[in-house]
């Protein structure tokens, strides 16, 4: 794609990939993968004895079987790893069903769960998972596995489709909207409407009485912030509290749940992103260990 | 006697000039961001239609999710009031009335007057709404006007996601990479959004005739969607008086009304 296109595009976020530098899958016991097929994005990881080894995250494309072997190509690409050599995948997401390669589909809330527990550790018992097309608070024990959870996956309101589409709406590139967000004297109303439509107008009408594109950052930002919030309230929140998914990267969203919570959500080296491809990933390795124990 | 019914509506501003029980004329323009400006214009356009001047126009009522900004009418009325009176004009007949505008659905049960019992409103949320067509007529690339039309040419019930508006984008765009027929993806569409007012509707309770009012109501394709689930054909206002202007009508049958006609 040339910089032209790509400066057009606002919402497009940066596609990653990545091989530890530190391992070498040769000498691995247990290779296991988690493929997790969201709706907006897509993360396949391997992990060799349960350390990420190579990982990628990529748009959803049309059809969720194309995802999973683009976003599996992508992983293991430079690294000498084949897909035979793995011993289970586990696929996730909301095309779970339609990753071909996998021994096992397992649901996101389980894996987001698992997830979170390996990025921030066993002290997490509430994760909110912000991720393209849905919003999910989840309740979970020190082993990472789910207790209660409560979604939104009816409306854009809270997603990180909504972010995309506000994105392109003020021509602000979905890496900056976060910063951006935060770069205001006095937080301002926010947005009142919930559909995303509706806030879309808003927005316009806030454009034209002369709010800078920061200030209604800001006030999406903290629509936003606030919608979830209220998810979170319903389910009870217990501490420690972590968010994952990709809006988990939105300082501006993150900042404002943090302050309407009162509570902080740790930070982490590991894409908040991967969770659920790591979680998948972990359920693979714990069936590896399962059908030797049966042999 | 002469009145004039303004409707400032969030996407177009209507107006109706009304002589006793006669309409001599309707205009609509784009609402814009200055609500005021627009009800003048839309006015102004009537007025030069029916080749009537202002002074004749001896009270002028205005409705309409903007109509806290048009100044120089004489009093205001609720979407509700205004729909109910309209509709009940044109349809003596009609007990329930159901407006699709372009942000907002509407469902309301009225007497033999027009006058309204009960009503239900979704304004939260663009599925449902004519919002929701455009937003997949542009992802089609197909001119609005056209897309009832096409729709009626596809014979084909594909479900579509109808709860969200950003979502069922993503749906067609998805529809469109599998090569699905834009008349089929069309008729999905129309589908969905029948689906949603039909439950509306039907939360309110359905009393016959039912009438269909709002910009939607000119889409042949929705109207057959919408027949085919009720199993009945609603009552869709015609020429001279077509379904957007209904509201602004009963905003002059209630401008008529002040004046003790």
């Amino acid at each position: 794609m040339s910089n032209t296109e790509s400066n057009k595009e606002y919402w497009r976020w940066t596609e990653s990939r990545y091989t530890s530098p530190d391992i070498k899958w040769e000498g691995g016991d247990i290779i296991s993968a988690g493929v997790d097929v969201g709706s907006v994005s897509t993360q396949a990881i391997v992990l060799v004895d349960g350390k990420i080894y190579c990982y990628s995250s990529m748009r959803t494309g049309s059809n969720s079987p194309d995802s999973a072997n683009n976003a599996m190509d992508w992983a293991l690409e430079g690294t000498g790893l084949t897909l035979d050599k793995i011993q289970f995948v586990v696929g996730t997401g909301y095309g779970r069903v339609n990753v071909p390669f996998a021994g096992r589909a397992i649901t996101e809330i389980a894996c987001h769960g698992r997830g979170a527990n390996f990025i921030y550790g066993p002290e997490i018992r509430t994760v909110l998972d912000m991720g393209g097309q849905d919003c999910k608070a989840i309740r979970v024990d020190n082993r990472g596995k789910v207790t209660a959870f409560l979604m939104n996956d009816k409306c854009a309101a809270g997603t990180g489709r909504g972010m995309e589409v506000f994105a392109d709406l003020l021509q602000v590139h979905i890496n900056d909207v976060g910063e951006m967000s935060l770069k205001v004297e006095e937080e301002p109303e926010p947005v009142s409407s919930t559909c995303v439509v509706f806030a879309k107008s808003e927005a316009v009408g806030l454009l034209r009485k002369g709010w800078g594109k920061e200030k209604v950052l800001a006030a999406y930002c903290s629509a936003m912030a606030h919608r979830v919030v209220t998810l979170l309230m319903r389910l009870g929140i217990e501490e420690k509290f972590a968010i994952t998914g990709g809006i988990a990267k939105n300082i501006g969203v993150v900042k404002r749940i943090e302050d309407e919570l009162k509570i902080k959500a740790p930070k982490s080296s590991i894409d908040p992103q991967l969770a659920g491809a790591i979680g998948a990933a972990l359920f693979g390795k714990a069936l590896v260990e399962k059908q030797r124990k049966k042999s | 006697m002469i009145t004039a019914g303004i409707d400032a509506g969030s996407k177009n501003t209507k107006t109706v000039i009304l002589k006793d029980d006669i309409v001599l004329s309707a205009a609509s323009v784009l609402s814009g961001f200055d609500q005021e400006k627009s009800a003048e214009e839309a006015l102004n356009s009537a007025l030069q239609k029916s080749k009537t001047n202002r002074e004749e126009i001896k009270h002028i009522t205005v409705t309409g999710a903007g109509m806290e900004a048009v100044s120089f009418a004489n009093n205001t009325v609720t979407t509700i009031t205004a729909n109910g009176r309209g509709a009940s004009f044109i349809f003596p007949s009609a007990r329930t009335v159901i407006d699709i505008g372009a942000e907002e659905g509407l469902v309301l049960r009225i007497d033999g007057q027009g006058k309204v019992k009960d009503f239900g409103i979704n304004e939260k949320c663009a599925a449902g709404a004519g919002a929701f067509i455009e937003a997949m007529s542009r992802a089609l690339e197909v001119d609005i006007n056209t897309m009832g039309e096409l729709s009626l040419k596809s014979t084909k019930k594909i479900p579509m996601n109808a709860q969200c508006t950003i979502f069922a984008e993503s749906e067609v765009v998805s529809l469109i990479h599998q090569k699905t027929s834009k008349e089929d993806i069309i008729k999905a569409v129309h589908d969905a959004i029948a689906d949603r007012n039909t439950s509306m509707v039907r939360q309110i309770g359905i009393e016959k005739e039912v009438a269909l009012i709002g910009g939607v109501a000119k889409n042949i394709g929705f109207v057959d969607s919408m027949n085919k689930n009720l199993g009945f054909d609603l009552l869709v206002p015609k020429e001279p008086i077509s379904p957007e202007y209904v509201t602004a009508l009963g905003a002059a049958l209630v401008a008529r009304d002040k004046l003790g006609g």
